[in-house]
């Protein structure tokens, strides 16, 4: 599609286990401003078997909802979603179309904007507008470059903004909106992929991606067994557990626990980390935490660098003595200032 | 699988960012004398490439990069780790070509080089970062996308099952042949290569495809062909000037400091907090 008419903008609303994901109204903050910049209305489309009501969408934002409604958008079925959002991207001309860079996000507009021709910007840290265009702000190289991007001519500019990068709006539930029921066409629905189920993951606390605390080790854990007490702290604080490349390496914490380059970008409101030293590629990883606190036993890790909080000694040390002091320590209890922020 | 397979592997050449350091003074990554080498992410498509091989030997892997010409040591890197052959797309036209163009480029390059069973390719370039390419050729080629897959099996009956490492857990799937997967560091262990194989990527003929032979129109690679334009890059000072205390000198008066900076950014220890009973179960 090319440049040009008043188009809406569009946010991807995300369903996970039959529920809206808090990221559909973190894309609406994004979005509100976009919107209002552009002097448009803003909608979030929401895929899915059995919607959930719209109104909380409209509470946080949107102007208009679009449900996109079929037993066939039951699970995740990229090539179905994309088949569903590209048959309404060409009926309404949205302008602007963001999602979340979620594991559905990414999947499902890397499919979308190919098939649709339109650029397509990851991961972006920033959005603003520019000559009536969206300027899109992303990192590059582990977090070394910031480049500055705009797709002048093709329709919709589409790009994903990192998860948990933007607080949502404070819902205002007298807000009211449009509701479009779509229905999709059952040609966009066929889908090649069949869903056969899904395993969760024993694990402390959210998915490292969603956590507001993170409390990750390093090879200064010495052992795959001290991993329990970071996992007593991830309890303690409602944190989530991550670690350094080394440590998942040396099989001491799984795969989905990476942080840094070849593992997950995190963006949580505060990174303990624990025993490591801070690799460029963990740093890239890690670089979006709000605050970040370091215990490493050299005081010239690269980690003290981006820390706003370091203790130069042994995590093994000061780990359990923390523990304790947190368990005993009813002092400091400040009723969820952290998730209330 | 009785037939013979045929797989196309995608990888790029990147800055081999494992001993990158960033200038202290400017926050600028120091590039001088940085070696190129595969994609790390790559290296999980390569060596499950080289898996299959092993389990169907009739199985055929190519592997296919874009990019200089001084690209094709990623396709004899390729061909080390056990790839039958490498396939170096190059072009002074391509130059400039965003995430689109590029996978339009690969996509045509696939399909002139014929009928894949199974495209694989990393999960994102360690430069780029977007991770958007293996998925756009899929699309782009018609074919099914499985993206962040975590394992993958090729069935006797002829279909894929996969999983997908996603946020909180594991989706298993099905896909048909021909598909593409997009597969996650979790899936294997890359091997190293052996000395033979070094040997024999360093001899191997590697075919190239230029714009020429890919028949496109002009306007759908390098900078016409992207949509995307980079209007501006900066360096970004990441370093964060923060107080630090030594356990070595004072451990009491660190732990004190520690747990009241701690309950000053609201994290005294509130196990109400969100997330602390989620997910256990």
């Amino acid at each position: 599609m090319k440049a040009g008419g008043r188009g809406e903008v569009w946010t991807l609303a995300e369903i996970r286990e039959g529920r809206l994901h808090p990221v559909s109204y973190e894309l609406l903050a994004w979005g509100r401003g976009v919107a209002d910049a552009l002097g448009v209305p803003l909608a979030s489309v929401v895929p899915g078997d059995n919607p959930p009501d719209a109104a909380s969408l409209f509470a946080h934002g949107a102007d208009k909802v679009y449900l996109a409604e079929d037993p066939g958008l039951k699970h995740f079925l990229v090539d179905a979603y994309a088949g569903v959002l590209a048959d309404m991207t060409e009926e309404y001309e949205p302008q602007v179309f963001i999602a979340s860079a979620t594991t559905q996000g990414r999947s499902v507009m890397s499919v979308l904007y190919a098939r649709l021709g339109c650029g397509l910007t990851a991961d972006c840290t920033d959005l603003s507008v520019r000559d009536g265009l969206l300027l899109q702000t992303r990192p590059a190289i582990g977090g070394n470059v910031m480049a500055d991007i705009m797709t002048p001519e093709r329709r919709p500019q589409m790009c994903t903004v990192r998860p948990k990068s933007k607080r949502p709006l404070t819902p205002d539930p007298s807000r009211k909106g449009e509701l479009v029921r779509y229905t999709p066409k059952k040609s966009s629905l066929a889908s090649a992929l069949t869903f056969l189920g899904f395993d969760p993951e024993l694990r402390v606390g959210l998915p490292i991606q969603d956590a507001e605390v993170i409390v990750a080790g390093g090879k200064g854990m010495k052992e795959a067994k001290n991993f329990a007490l970071l996992e007593e702290l991830a309890r303690l604080l409602g944190g989530s557990v991550g670690a350094s490349r080394a440590a998942v390496d040396l099989g001491w914490a799984p795969h989905s626990s990476q942080v840094g380059l070849s593992g997950k970008s995190v963006t949580p409101r505060l990174y303990i980390a624990w025993g490591i030293s801070g690799a460029v590629q963990h740093l890239a990883g890690m670089g979006g935490a709000e605050t970040v606190v370091a215990v490493n036993i050299d005081p010239n890790a690269p980690i003290f660098g981006v820390s706003d909080f370091g203790v130069v000694g042994s995590a093994l040390e000061v780990l359990p003595r923390l523990i304790d002091d947190l368990k005993k320590n009813k002092r400091h209890i400040p009723a969820g200032r952290l998730a209330g922020r | 699988m009785e037939e013979a397979l045929r797989i196309a592997v995608l990888i790029k050449q990147v800055p081999a960012t494992e001993n990158v350091k960033i200038d202290p003074e400017t926050g600028v990554m120091i590039r001088e004398g940085l070696e190129a080498e595969v994609n790390p992410l790559d290296l999980y498509a390569l060596e499950e490439a080289v898996r299959i091989k092993e389990k169907f030997p009739h199985t055929r892997a190519t592997a296919v990069t874009m990019g200089p010409p001084a690209a094709d040591k990623a396709a004899r890197y390729a061909i080390a780790m056990g790839c039958d052959e490498g396939v170096l797309v190059t072009d002074r036209a391509f130059a400039g070509s965003d995430t689109l163009a590029t996978a339009t480029v690969l996509s045509h390059a696939l399909y002139r080089l014929g009928a894949f069973d199974l495209i694989l390719t990393g999960e994102r370039a360690t430069d780029g970062e977007t991770g958007q390419v293996g998925p756009a050729v899929g699309s782009l080629l018609g074919v099914p996308v499985l993206t962040f897959v975590s394992r993958l099996e090729i069935l006797p009956n002829g279909r894929i099952l996969a999983e997908r490492a996603v946020e909180g857990g594991h989706e298993r799937l099905s896909a048909p042949i021909p598909s593409l997967a997009v597969v996650v560091k979790e899936i294997n262990v890359p091997r190293l290569c052996t000395l033979g194989g070094k040997l024999k990527g360093k001899k191997a003929e590697i075919r190239t495809l230029s714009f020429a032979d890919l028949g496109l129109p002009r306007e759908r690679v390098g900078l016409a062909g992207s949509p995307t334009k980079v209007v501006k890059v900066c360096y970004p000072q990441v370093t964060r000037k923060g107080r630090k205390v030594s356990a070595a000198e004072d451990f009491d008066g660190a732990l004190e400091a520690l747990e009241t900076f701690l309950a000053n950014v609201g994290a005294g220890g509130n196990p109400a907090l969100p997330g602390a009973e989620e997910g256990e179960a």
